[in-house]
């Protein structure tokens, strides 16, 4: 690019004046406050992160109690978010939804690092055959039609899962593992193109003249400096996971119909959007609050964590 | 060029193989037997059940149940639908128009959206075009498209009553008024899916532009006394495109994704419609067959991407 960046932050200030030192935690915070939607997001991802883990606490509605006096009912003080064909109170099972979806975004994030950041760290680390083996098995499963084979694996191994873990976890299991494994392969070419032009670099070259090991070299000196990138990809993929899982729920094929996930709520609600408005968007909300937020948080953590941008 | 297409469909075949090993390894390591019904209606005995698995050849050992496969759907022998009681190729040749249809008008749809605005964006950036485009964007991407779905049927079907939201595929009118119905019911699907690709593609296009626009031959152009509009269209846009393509390549197979989830919305007799019910109803031969046309066409694309890659950029096709 025709230099419009500085070549680092600190070629322009003054030397002499000895700045304080500061942990590069609290710069990356620093410069991610500079980015005023994703500070707001987080708090607002917070807040309703905050209501979905303590919320069920506070309010004690069971998400089966029935209320045959109120079917269908919108909003009101009795029922805060309105009621559905059951007359089941849709605030208790929207705070309960919630935290299966955001635990299904959390896990399946988790998984999807894991397995990128290890397939990449190895390609990126012994090049060669093993590293194009890898990568031809990255291209593969970026080439893969997800949605299809997301409902098929859950099609298949449903049953199966079922028997072994008990419904809920055996559910949770499966669904985290398939969005999660199906959403690894983007880390690992950006860990897998980090390894490469940070294992040339002089600090590394001088820790692989101390003698440090292979091991030694990843963990404690390449490691570190391509996290960046990966966490801002990891915060994508919560936001792409809770829409992967909601996605599943919507078509009938994610968590079955007594646990009410956020997309489970809005499938069921399809047939009464006519009648019952508020049933429908109440869901479709929450999963639209927290993907903006979390995208918007995404893209303060790409700016706070450039190096190479000045902010 | 010629040589540089062929030698990338020879990359296709290996990966269109590796998909079908993928799909094949999946089914035959999942749980539960396409004779299962057989195995607990007590009117067939079990002689019969063993002679059907030995016929269908379930009992021979996996790389030749695979090979068997591969060799029969080459030949163009998709198997037999266990639910519609027709040959599954002759199922799949009846849904996927409806479901090409839908995406090329929504993938135009998105282009004729993203490429001005992104445009646009680029080279004003910062104006209060650019931050009311991008913020647009943001929101766009960040709604799914089930729920952009329902809010359109909220709105433009049960609020105003303008639009149908269930698709029809047996439209009774003909001539003018047949095409009438049938954009008047396509418009909200496509525009849910288009709307989505376009928020997407519009950062990338804005992106990209803006990487190019201050690259030295730019301001030569620039300096040579050409116009804006030729500056930008000629000499910036062609190259900005180039990463745009693989941007929009790679986004192919969630396309196909969002397709499934409107067809499943709107009720459109379509390829993901066909899915859904087949794997509902545990019609094994047809969700093999529709998830495998789906892989070839990511493949396909991918393939159409790359050459569309080497035209624009022609230094990629000699290499």
């Amino acid at each position: 690019m025709a230099g419009s960046t500085p070549a680092s932050a600190i070629a322009s200030q003054p030397l002499g004046k000895a700045t304080a030192s500061v942990s590069p935690w609290a710069e990356a915070w620093r410069r991610f406050k500079r980015h005023r939607l994703a500070y707001w997001s987080l708090w607002v991802l917070a807040l309703l992160a905050l209501a979905v883990l303590l919320g069920p606490l506070v309010y004690k509605v069971g998400i089966n109690d029935v209320d045959f006096k109120a079917r269908l009912a919108p909003p009101s003080t009795t029922h805060l978010m309105g009621t559905d064909d059951l007359g089941r109170d849709l605030l208790a099972r929207m705070l309960y939804g919630g935290r299966i979806s955001l635990a299904v975004g959390v896990a399946a994030m988790l998984m999807a690092l894991t397995v990128g950041v290890v397939i990449g760290a190895v390609a990126g680390i012994s090049g060669g055959w093993v590293d194009a083996a890898l990568m031809w098995l990255t291209d593969l499963f970026l080439s893969l039609p997800q949605l299809p084979l997301l409902l098929l694996l859950i099609f298949l191994f449903r049953e199966a899962l079922k028997q072994m873990f008990g419904l809920e976890l055996g559910i949770f299991i499966l669904i985290v593992a398939v969005i999660g494994g199906f959403r690894w392969m983007p880390v690992a070419r950006l860990v897998r193109a980090q390894f490469f032009s940070l294992r040339e670099k002089e600090f590394v070259e001088a820790a692989r003249a101390l003698g440090a090991s292979v091991p030694r070299q990843v963990v404690r000196h390449i490691l570190p400096n391509s996290l960046g990138p990966v966490i801002v990809a990891g915060t994508i993929d919560v936001a792409a996971a809770i829409i992967a899982e909601s996605t599943l729920s919507f078509l009938g094929l994610g968590f079955p119909p007594d646990i009410p996930t956020w997309g489970r709520i809005l499938y069921d609600s399809r047939d009464f959007m006519d009648i019952a408005m508020h049933w429908a968007l109440f869901p479709g909300l929450a999963i639209f609050i927290t993907v903006l937020t979390i995208n918007f948080i995404g893209d303060g953590l790409r700016d706070a964590l450039d190096p190479r941008r000045v902010l | 060029m010629l040589n540089y297409v062929l030698r990338r469909l020879l990359i296709a075949l290996p990966s269109l193989l590796g998909i079908s090993v993928v799909l094949f390894t999946v089914l035959a390591l999942a749980p539960g037997d396409p004779f299962e019904e057989l195995a607990t209606n007590p009117n067939v005995p079990p002689e019969v059940r063993m002679a059907l698995r030995a016929q269908f050849g379930l009992d021979d050992p996996i790389w030749q149940r695979y090979l068997h496969w591969l060799g029969s759907m080459l030949k163009g022998d998709w198997g037999f639908s266990f639910v519609s009681r027709i040959n599954v190729d002759q199922l799949i040749g009846q849904r996927i128009p409806v479901t090409l249809a839908v995406i090329g008008a929504s993938q135009i749809l998105a282009l004729a959206i993203a490429l001005p605005v992104g445009i646009l964006a680029a080279v004003k950036p910062y104006s209060w075009f650019d931050r009311i485009a991008s913020s647009l964007a943001f929101v766009g991407f960040s709604l799914p498209t089930f729920f952009t779905g329902i809010l359109f049927i909220l709105l433009f079907s049960i609020e105003l009553g303008w639009l149908p939201f269930v698709f029809r595929a047996d439209l009774t009118e003909t001539g003018w008024a047949w095409w009438r119905e049938n954009i008047k019911q396509s418009i909200m699907p496509v525009a849910v899916l288009g709307l989505f690709q376009a928020a997407s593609w519009m950062r990338y296009v804005r992106s990209s532009v803006l990487d190019v626009i201050r690259l030295d031959y730019v301001t030569t152009a620039r300096s040579k006394g050409l116009t804006e509009r030729v500056v930008i269209n000629k000499h910036v846009v062609r190259n900005a495109l180039i990463p745009v393509v693989t941007l929009i390549a790679l986004q192919l197979p969630q396309l196909f994704g969002g397709a499934i989830v409107t067809e499943q919305i709107f009720r459109i007799p379509g390829i993901g419609s066909l899915l859904i019910d087949a794997i509902l109803r545990n019609d094994t031969p047809v969700v093999m067959a529709v998830t495998f046309v789906l892989s070839a066409l990511v493949i396909l694309f991918n393939l159409l991407a790359d050459v569309i890659y080497g035209w624009l950029d022609p230094r990629i096709s000699y290499r």
